[in-house]
């Protein structure tokens, strides 16, 4: 009966030095993003002399922790967004949840208020579900910059990777170069409620109509899971036989389609392009499946979401169209329609090329 | 413990004569010709509307594609049957994927087998461990395989971070692995199949293996027979983790591109294989056969929505249907199974 | 002396003590690494992330006790969030949505009971079925679009707190607080609720004492079915989004607090006072974990060693059962502590 007893005790202790040790580490944790060592009082030369303000804390909340992608765009090692941020002499801290729902990023987003946020860098796993949280942020003062994947309207201003058209044009001129403008060509895509793929594949149905001999024949949906992303591709392969190219504007569905092409029989056979990334995709380049494919630098789209979310928040930057401003080392930049700044063209890779680039 | 594994392959009594072991025998030839014969209708009226089904790269892309799932099956068959579940074995297999591959990039020249081996470590680690918590504390598997689900995976993501590892840093021999066919099978289809039959063989054959089953049917009733309950349980457990982790080896071969992500949300998918393959989700009868048929339906039914073109909007709905109808037809199985037993015990006391 | 001490407190020493004292416990912890922890705003949006999940654990809790589970309960979530969208976009009154929707619900629930108790299928498998076949639902009525237009009065919901009772409190936390009484009420109060925990324990027993077993499991999955659309409804509008993958996942995490809480994944166990304090640690630990920054990655470990010690804390008594009878081999050795283990989970 005693034991019945003890044991009863003994479960809120083991809990409770659990939560301590858990805690404790808390100082200690690796990927929590790097904080800047110099808070609060720190000196920086450019930030002082463009009247910015410094110390403050801005948080980095992309899509999902663990992404290869998001964490090129984010860390100081790579000079993403947090290095623009110490080096304006911020305080930087990447945070979000793991599944890349908004279930799991608005938590992350509201600690980050709750810990005094003056600027938040977001990457939306939806366009509009985030809204009500940007819009509570926003009212409180705090700067909202997205990054990425937009949220319309619930932001001050939004980093566009390039954009959304050119993305999408050029993966189409990509592909139409490799198969003579002519034959059956198929998308894999990411989900099917996936805004900016969506968005892209809008335009590459505009580019199309440029090339009359090129028919897109389907349209599929990998998820973003290397199985199902797999799957639709074989698919695709038995049920179209004559396909000629393949598109998949999306870093998994590239990755997951190259592997299955890399054979002799598709090798060079079907052409494939779309957007990833060097480091995941060098083998099939080095090997013919792929010829091309297009994307822009990650770190660099940090690095300049960085630099705006510094600038609106120290009342330089108001997102309205035609205002320029200078990103530190990537130059100048201007503000274009609805408060967006792009990044630049999107930058094409080749086997020429790709050895260059570590990400 | 290996001693329990090589034992002698005298078969135990048979709950009321051996006319009834004779009818559960044929329960489990009928079960598993049900499958076959669901699969080659399937296939038959998929071919018949687009006969590029059944060409031959087709084939085997569905049978690479079910070989990982196959092999989980066989993992959780074992455990299903002694009236366990391991839902961690999407976790393992996550965790087995990259840290095997990600041998190759550290150690130039690292040889492939190796690397199956440490796989096969990882995922003996984690099995272990349940194995440990659920036969030794005695507390139900759902619970602490749903823990390690988390708990696993949390590892995985805290070692792997926002790295991944790619293509180009596995050997292409590795890579190559899932290509290899012989006569137009695939190699590992047939190594799968290998595996599978040994397992189904010690499940069907070994003491300890028939062992399971009659846990799963009555844990008391066992323990009270001297069987030893918790090392079966946690030679289950062990196995299927091992499994799980050779599997997760076989996953990075096939897809090149391993983060923190990979094997998510394959617990469901493959319980749904073992139910469909006519284990009982109560343990005590089943197949490791039928299972892997079950695997092998799951991954036919995927190919022919694709190649259809049936709107991918549709798939998700199409599976549960097919889902909840293997399970119906597997208790209408098991209703009259249990009626004919009965009625054959009676007439033999 | 310390006997009866010892006799009067011991219906204190059990799961749900322990299970407060740790809430206790993460309040303490929380409030002394983050000032933000117990601020207005802080636990405002712990209302908002947390609200639907805590509406789906209630009925959850129900099934669990009378022994089935119910895995599509984030599944109806999104099939009732797309329909509402579905609906809504072709201009429906948002009354009859409300109507429509809450039928809807129900009869997922009961499609649910009746394959469970007119055909005998177990619930883990059936619910793993309908949880694809439920989802599939939703991504038919939406496909790829999102609508996210609802009328202000609906999504501030989702910004504002219930009037006159200051800045904390959500309407979805009101509406748990005010759902998990009236379960606790019916689990706890009366002659259902009885019968719950009696189903749980045994069938057989249950049905020769006259409870009508079949019609009650299905009772419960009905009402699952219906929270859960409401859980839907909640989610849409705080999100002003309608798309087919709301509410993607969740189900374990349901579980998992369940659990957490003390209902035994056996049956015949379980409070709904301890599934509420199950719902205020899950939350207040990943809550904390976030505003000390720390390692979000592994905030899965956290939980997961929480559901290890609820299972393993629970049965320390039992263990210590067992050890004192091989110790006095007169006493008659069960072959089980765990008469539960021979009826299905």
């Amino acid at each position: 009966m005693q034991l019945r007893q003890t044991a009863g005790l003994a479960v809120p202790l083991v809990l409770a030095s659990l939560l301590l040790a858990a805690c404790s580490s808390s100082s200690s944790s690796p990927s929590s993003g790097s904080t800047a060592a110099t808070s609060g009082t720190s000196s920086s030369p450019a930030a002082a002399a463009a009247g910015l303000k410094t110390g403050m804390k801005v948080f980095v909340i992309p899509k999902n922790l663990g992404n290869n992608y998001f964490t090129t765009a984010d860390s100081a090692k790579t000079d993403g967004a947090i290095a623009a941020l110490e080096a304006l002499g911020e305080t930087g801290t990447e945070t979000s949840g793991t599944a890349a729902t908004p279930a799991s990023q608005i938590p992350a987003i509201q600690a980050a208020i709750s810990k005094g946020a003056n600027a938040l860098i977001v990457s939306a796993t939806d366009p509009t579900a985030l809204c009500p949280t940007l819009n509570a942020a926003m009212k409180r003062g705090i700067t909202v910059v997205t990054y990425d994947s937009d949220a319309p309207g619930c932001r001050d201003v939004f980093i566009n990777q390039a954009s959304t058209a050119q993305i999408g044009t050029s993966e189409v001129d990509v592909l139409a170069k490799q198969i003579n403008q002519t034959g059956d060509i198929a998308i894999v895509s990411a989900t099917a409620s996936a805004t900016n793929q969506n968005a892209w594949i809008g335009y590459m149905k505009q580019e199309l109509k440029k090339y009359p001999k090129m028919k897109l024949v389907s349209t599929v949906y990998g998820n973003d899971d290397p199985t199902t992303a797999t799957q639709v591709t074989q698919g695709l392969l038995q049920q179209y036989p004559n396909l000629k190219g393949i598109i998949s504007p999306t870093t998994v569905g590239i990755a997951a389609a190259a592997a299955v092409l890399d054979t002799p029989k598709y090798r060079g056979k079907i052409a494939l392009t779309g957007l990833g990334t060097p480091d995941s995709l060098k083998k099939y380049v080095s090997d013919g499946t792929i010829k091309e494919f297009v994307l822009w630098k990650p770190n660099d789209l940090g690095y300049l979401a960085g630099y705006a979310a510094v600038l609106a928040a120290s009342g330089k930057l108001d997102g309205s169209q035609g205002q320029s401003f200078t990103a530190g080392k990537l130059g100048s930049y201007t503000v274009g329609a609805d408060k967006t700044v792009l990044l630049g063209p999107p930058f094409v890779f080749t086997a020429a090329n790709i050895n260059q680039f570590n990400f | 413990m290996s001693t329990a594994l090589v034992s002698q392959s005298e078969r135990p009594p048979a709950p009321a004569g051996t006319g009834a072991r004779k009818l559960t025998e044929r329960a489990f030839r009928i079960r598993e010709s049900g499958i076959i014969v669901v699969l080659v209708l399937f296939v038959a009226v998929t071919a018949s509307i687009q006969p590029r089904f059944l060409n031959i790269t087709n084939i085997q892309f569905i049978l690479v594609n079910t070989t990982v799932f196959a092999l989980l099956a066989l993992g959780e068959t074992m455990v299903v049957i002694s009236r366990n579940y391991d839902l961690s074995v999407g976790s393992v297999l996550g965790l087995s994927a990259y840290l095997s591959a990600s041998l190759f990039g550290g150690h130039p020249g690292f040889p492939i087998p190796l690397a199956f081996l440490a796989g096969l470590g990882i995922g003996l680690g984690c099995g272990l461990a349940n194995g440990v918590m659920v036969a030794a504390g005695r507390v139900p598997s759902l619970v602490v395989t749903l823990a390690t689900l988390y708990i696993f995976r949390g590892i995985d993501i805290l070692i792997v971070g926002g790295k991944e590892v790619v293509a180009n840093s596995l050997p292409s021999a590795f890579l190559e692995i899932p290509k290899a066919t012989v006569l137009g099978i695939p190699v590992i289809a047939i190594a799968v199949a290998v595996v599978i039959a040994i397992g189904a063989y010690y499940l069907r054959s070994y003491r300890s293996g028939r062992e399971l089953y009659a846990i799963g049917s009555n844990p008391d009733a066992a323990r009270l027979a001297g069987i030893p309950v918790g090392r079966r349980v946690f030679v289950a457990f062990t196995v299927s983790g091992a499994i799980a982790g050779v599997a997760g080896v076989l996953w990075a071969a096939q897809y090149g591109t391993i983060d923190s992500t990979a094997g998510t949300g394959y617990e469901l998918q493959v319980i749904s294989a073992v139910v469909v393959g006519g284990v009982a989700i109560f343990g005590g009868s089943g197949s490791a056969v039928g299972a892997a048929l079950g695997a092998l339906l799951l991954s036919t039914i995927s190919s022919a929505l694709y190649v259809l073109g049936i709107s991918p909007f549709w798939d998700q709905a199409i599976f549960g249907l097919l889902l909840l109808l293997a399970i119906t037809l597997d208790r209408f199985i098991s209703v009259r199974l249990t009626a004919a037993l009965r009625s054959r015990g009676a007439r033999h006391e | 002396m310390s006997d009866r001490l010892v006799r009067s407190l011991a219906p204190l020493l059990r799961w749900e003590t322990g299970l407060a004292l740790v809430v206790v416990i993460i309040g303490i912890v929380g409030a002394s690494v983050s000032s933000e922890f117990f601020t207005s705003n802080n636990i405002f949006n712990l209302g908002l992330s947390y609200g639907e999940i805590a509406i789906m654990t209630l009925p959850m809790t129900l099934i669990v006790i009378s022994g089935e589970i119910d895995l599509s309960v984030a599944s109806i979530l999104g099939m009732s969030s797309a329909l509402l969208g579905y609906l809504w976009a072709r201009h429906w009154p948002m009354l009859g949505i409300f109507g429509l929707v809450a039928v809807v619900g129900l009869a997922a629930g009961a499609v649910n009971g009746l394959l469970v108790t007119r055909l005998g299928l177990p619930s883990l498998a059936v619910t793993i079925g309908t949880l694809a076949v439920y989802r599939g639902i939703a991504t038919i009525l939406l496909g790829p679009n999102t609508v996210a237009n609802f009328p202000v009065t609906y999504t501030n919901l989702g910004v504002n707190a219930v009037p006159f009772t200051g800045n904390d409190l959500t309407y979805s936390a009101a509406i748990f607080i005010v759902l998990a009484i009236i379960f606790g009420v019916v689990l706890h109060a009366t002659p259902f609720g009885r019968s719950v925990y009696a189903m749980g324990a045994s069938v057989e027993a249950a049905q020769y004492a006259g409870i009508r077993v079949k019609r009650n499991k299905t009772i419960l999955f009905m009402t699952s079915g219906l929270v859960c659309a409401l859980a839907g409804v909640l989610l849409t509008f705080r999100l002003n989004t309608a798309v087919q993958n709301n509410g993607l996942g969740l189900e374990l995490a349901v579980v998992a607090i369940v659990l957490l809480g003390g209902v035994s994944i056996f049956g015949g166990q379980g409070t709904v006072i301890g599934v509420v304090l199950g719902v205020l640690a899950f939350a207040g630990i990943q809550n904390a974990l976030f505003l000390t920054n720390f390692n979000q990655e592994a905030a899965g470990i956290v939980t997961g060693a929480l559901l290890l010690l609820s299972v393993f804390g629970r049965n320390a008594a039992s263990l210590s059962g067992r050890l004192r009878q091989w110790r006095s081999p007169n006493r008659h050795g069960r072959g089980s502590d765990h008469p539960a283990e021979a009826t299905p989970p």
